[in-house]
C-alpha cells in the first residue's frame, strides 16, 4: 500500500529546511560537474577515449576515483549504520576485507588485467578462458550493475523527499539528468574526474560533523567507556538483550570480542568466518574482480600507474573508519548519556501515523498506561513507557501542542532507524552553510554512484556484448555511438530498477540475494585463472556455475538467529542455524568459494588444455616474464608499498584490538 | 586526459570556502545559530580550510602550466 505522495513526507523529526546558502551550494555543484563533462568532451575521439579513457589518467586521480566508486552513498549510511549497531567491529569490513585485497590486486593481479591489453573485466576471461565464461560473466555484470544504480538512485530519492521534501520523481528523474549529461558529454573521464571531486566532497563535508560529535561527545576515551556500559547493558538503550552477556568492549574493540565466539559480539560472527568468508573470499571476490573499481585501475596511464592505483586507493580506505564508522559510534554514545538531548532516530513513520499517536495520546491524558498503548498500537513500533508518562506529566502542566506531542512521542519510540544516524548527525551539528556542504556531499555520492555503474555497463555492454556477439567488425566510430547511446539506455533502465524498487521491496531482497551467490564464487575462478596455467575454459565455465549453485544450495538448508525458513533461507530444511545473518552470509561464501574451487580444479584436470602456453603468456603467473619492476627502485615497487600497507593495516588492528 | 583536474576541483573548493567564509563573517554574531555547532562559527573556520584546500590544488596547477609555457 502505498500512502499519496503528500503523506509520504516524514513527520517534522526528520525534516530539514535549508537556506538559500545551502542550495547556492547544491548548484554550485552541479554546474561544475556538467561543465566538467563538457571540457572533456572534446578529448572524446574514439571509442576507446569514450569508454576506456583511452588510458591516459594519472595515478592520484585513477587512485582516489578507484576508493570513490566503492564509496557510495549507501556505503556511508550503511558504515554509519553498522558503526552504530557493531562498534569498531565494522571495520574489519575495511581493515580485513579491502585492504589485503587491493594490495593483491595492485602486486599480482594487474599486471594481467593492464598488461593483456583487456578493456574490462570480461574480456580478460574471454582471452584466458573461452567466449563462455565471457558472456556469463558479462551479462551477470551487465544485471547486476543496473540494479546497483537504480538501488542506489532509489535510495536517493526518497531521501531527498523524505528530508526536504523534494517530489520523488522529480529528484529521481533530475539527478539521472545531471548524470547522464556529464556521462555523455565526456564519457568514463567524466565519471572519474567527478568521483574524484566527490572523494574531496564526502571528506571535507563530513569531517567536520565528526569533529564536532567527538568534541559534543566528549572524546574518544568517553566514548569508549560509555559504550562499554552500553556492552554490558544494552537494554538501558533499547537494544536487543542477548542470551549471553556480550564483552565489555563489543562495541571498542575490533578482535577481542569475536574471538571470544559468535556470542560474545553483537554482529554475531566468529573468526574463521571474518578472516576467510569477508577477508578472504568476499572481499577478494569484490575488489579484484568487480569491474566497476577495476576499470579505474585499467584507465591508468602506464603500467605502474595501474598497479599503484589500488595502493593509492588503500591509504584512505584505511584511515576512513574515522569518517564513517566513527560517527554510527558517536550517535550509540550520544544516544546513551542522559544529558545529550540525542538519540538515533526512530523509523520513519508517516504524518497521518503520529496525528493517530497523537490522537491516542489527547484521548488517554490522564491514564498513561492506555495512553502508551494507543500510541503503540497507532505506531507499530515499541515506545517507551516512561516517555509516556514524562509527556502526559508535562502536557497536563501546561497543554503542548499536537507537533511538540509528536516530537515528544517520536523521541520515546524504542527503535531505531539506523541508517538515519549519518544524517541524524548532519542535521545535529550542522547549520546553514555547512548543512549545504554536507548534505551536497552526499547527493554527490549518490550520483557518482550511478555514474560509475553506468560507465561500467556501457563499457561492458559495448565491447563484451554488442561487439562480441551482435556487430563484431563496425567502425570505431559506431561502436562509439554504441557506447553514448547505451549510456542513455543505460540511465533509463536504471531509472526502471529504481521504481522496481521503490515498488517491491521484497523483490529486491531477493534479488540482491541472488547477485551474493552469483558473486560468491567468482575469485575462484580468477585465481585458478591467474595463477594455474592448466585451468581450462569449461573447467571455469563449470566451476562458476557449481559454485552458484553451491551458493543457492547452501542458503536452502541453514538459517540465521531468529529467521524463520523462506526468503531467509532454510526453505528445504534446516541443517544449521548461525547465530546472525552477517555469519551465515560469510559461511555461505565460503562454501561457494570452495567448491568452485574444487570443481574448477577437477574438471580442468579431467579435461584437456585447450590453450598452449603460448596463447597464455601474459594471462597466467608462470607464464608471463616478471621485468614491471625492473627498473624502480625497490622502495618505489608496488610489492614493497603493498607490504607497507599491509603492516599498516596490522598495526591497526592491533591498535584497536 | 587534456584537463588538468587540479584546477577545477581548486577552484570548485576554493568558491566553496569564500562562500563559506564570507557567509560565516555575515553571521558572526548570530549565537542561536551557532549553537549546534557547539558554539563555534563552524562556517568560517571551515570556509578558511576549504580555501586553503582549494589554493593547495590550484596553485601548483597553475604554476605547472606557467612552467610548461
Amino acid at each position: 500500500m502505498t500512502l499519496p505522495l503528500p503523506l509520504l513526507a516524514a513527520a517534522s523529526a526528520t525534516r530539514i529546511t535549508l537556506q538559500p546558502i545551502d542550495n547556492a551550494i547544491l548548484i554550485i555543484y552541479v554546474l561544475v560537474v556538467v561543465a566538467i563533462g563538457f571540457a572533456l568532451s572534446r578529448y572524446m575521439k574514439s571509442s576507446s577515449d569514450f569508454l576506456t579513457s583511452g588510458r591516459s589518467i594519472p595515478t592520484w586521480v585513477t587512485g582516489l576515483a578507484f576508493i570513490s566508486a566503492n564509496l557510495g552513498a549507501l556505503e556511508l549510511v550503511g558504515m554509519a549504520a553498522s558503526g552504530a549497531k557493531y562498534g569498531v567491529a565494522t571495520a574489519h569490513f575495511y581493515w580485513v576485507g579491502a585492504i589485503p585485497a587491493m594490495v593483491f590486486l595492485a602486486v599480482f593481479m594487474m599486471p594481467f588485467y593492464y598488461g593483456s591489453k583487456a578493456r574490462s573485466v570480461p574480456e580478460y576471461l574471454k582471452m584466458r578462458f573461452d567466449e563462455r565464461v565471457r558472456a556469463l560473466n558479462s551479462v551477470a555484470f551487465a544485471v547486476m550493475t543496473l540494479f546497483a544504480s537504480g538501488i542506489s538512485m532509489n535510495a536517493l530519492a526518497k531521501l531527498l523527499n523524505q528530508l526536504l521534501g523534494w517530489n520523488y520523481d522529480a529528484a529521481l528523474w533530475i539527478c539521472s539528468g545531471v548524470v547522464l549529461i556529464y556521462v555523455l558529454k565526456g564519457g568514463l573521464t567524466s565519471a572519474i574526474y567527478t568521483e574524484v571531486l566527490q572523494f574531496f566532497m564526502i571528506v571535507l563535508g563530513f569531517a567536520p560533523v565528526v569533529y564536532l560529535g567527538l568534541q559534543d561527545a566528549g572524546g574518544w576515551d568517553a566514548i569508549k567507556t560509555t559504550l562499554q556500559g552500553v556492552a554490558q547493558n544494552p537494554a538501558s538503550v533499547n537494544m536487543p538483550v542477548p542470551k549471553e552477556a556480550y564483552d565489555t568492549n563489543a562495541w571498542t574493540s575490533a578482535w577481542g570480542p569475536m574471538l571470544g565466539g559468535p556470542s560474545k559480539n553483537p554482529m554475531g560472527v566468529d573468526w574463521f568466518a571474518m578472516i576467510f568468508g569477508l577477508g578472504f573470499v568476499l572481499s577478494f571476490g569484490y575488489w579484484c574482480t568487480n569491474f566497476l573499481v577495476v576499470q579505474r585501475a585499467m584507465a591508468a596511464k602506464n603500467m605502474t600507474a595501474a598497479r599503484n592505483t589500488p595502493l593509492v586507493a588503500a591509504v584512505p580506505k584505511m584511515v576512513f573508519p574515522v569518517l564513517v564508522i566513527l560517527p554510527g559510534m558517536i550517535a550509540l554514545a550520544l544516544t546513551a548519556m542522559p544529558n545529550k538531548g540525542y538519540r538515533i532516530p526512530p523509523p520513519i513513520l508517516s504524518d497521518a501515523v503520529y496525528a493517530k499517536a497523537v490522537e491516542g495520546a489527547k484521548t488517554n491524558a490522564n491514564d498513561p498506561a492506555a495512553a502508551h498503548k494507543a500510541i503503540e498500537e497507532a505506531l507499530g513500533k515499541k515506545v517507551n513507557a516512561a516517555a509516556v508518562t514524562d509527556l502526559l506529566a508535562k502536557h497536563k502542566a501546561a497543554p503542548l501542542s499536537d507537533q511538540q506531542l509528536t516530537e515528544g512521542i517520536s523521541n520515546g519510540i524504542a527503535e531505531y532507524d539506523y541508517d538515519g544516524v549519518i544524517l541524524s548527525l548532519v542535521k545535529k551539528y550542522c547549520p546553514p552553510g555547512l548543512l549545504g556542504l554536507a548534505l551536497t556531499a552526499l547527493l554527490a555520492s549518490f550520483m557518482s554512484g550511478m555514474a560509475g555503474n553506468v560507465t561500467a555497463f556501457n563499457t561492458v555492454f559495448t565491447y563484451d556484448l554488442y561487439q562480441a556477439y551482435f556487430a563484431k567488425d563496425k567502425s570505431d566510430k559506431h561502436y562509439m555511438w554504441m557506447g553514448k547511446f547505451i549510456t542513455v539506455v543505460g540511465i533509463m533502465l536504471s531509472i526502471a530498477c529504481a521504481y522496481f524498487a521503490k515498488q517491491y521491496n521484497n523483490a529486491m531482497d531477493i534479488i540482491q540475494l541472488v547477485f551474493g551467490f552469483v558473486n560468491a564464487p567468482l575469485f575462484a575462478t580468477f585465481l585458478l585463472g591467474m595463477f594455474w596455467a592448466r585451468t581450462t575454459g569449461t573447467g571455469a565455465f563449470l566451476g562458476l556455475f557449481g559454485g552458484i549453485g553451491t551458493s543457492a544450495l547452501f542458503h536452502s538448508l541453514t538459517l540465521a538467529g531468529e529467521n524463520t525458513p523462506g526468503i531467509k533461507g532454510g526453505y528445504l530444511g534446516v541443517v544449521h542455524t548461525f547465530p546472525s545473518e552477517m555469519a551465515q552470509n560469510f559461511w555461505l561464501a565460503s562454501f561457494a568459494f570452495g567448491a568452485c574451487l574444487l570443481l574448477t580444479a577437477g574438471i580442468s584436470i579431467m579435461g584437456r588444455r585447450t590453450k598452449t602456453d603460448e596463447e597464455l603468456k601474459g594471462l597466467v603467473y608462470s607464464l608471463t616474464p616478471r621485468t614491471v619492476d625492473a627498473d624502480l627502485p625497490f622502495y618505489r615497487t608496488p610489492g614493497f608499498l603493498g607490504s607497507l600497507l599491509l603492516i599498516g593495516c596490522v598495526i591497526l588492528n592491533f591498535m584497536f584490538w | 586526459m587534456g584537463l588538468d583536474l587540479r584546477k577545477p576541483i581548486g577552484w570548485f573548493f576554493l568558491a566553496l570556502g569564500l562562500i563559506l567564509a564570507v557567509y560565516g563573517l555575515m553571521t558572526k554574531g548570530d549565537a542561536e545559530m551557532y549553537r549546534r555547532s557547539l558554539d563555534m562559527n563552524i562556517n568560517l573556520i571551515w570556509g578558511g580550510v576549504l580555501i586553503a584546500f582549494g589554493l593547495f590544488m590550484l596553485i601548483p596547477a597553475l604554476l605547472d602550466k606557467g612552467g610548461k609555457d
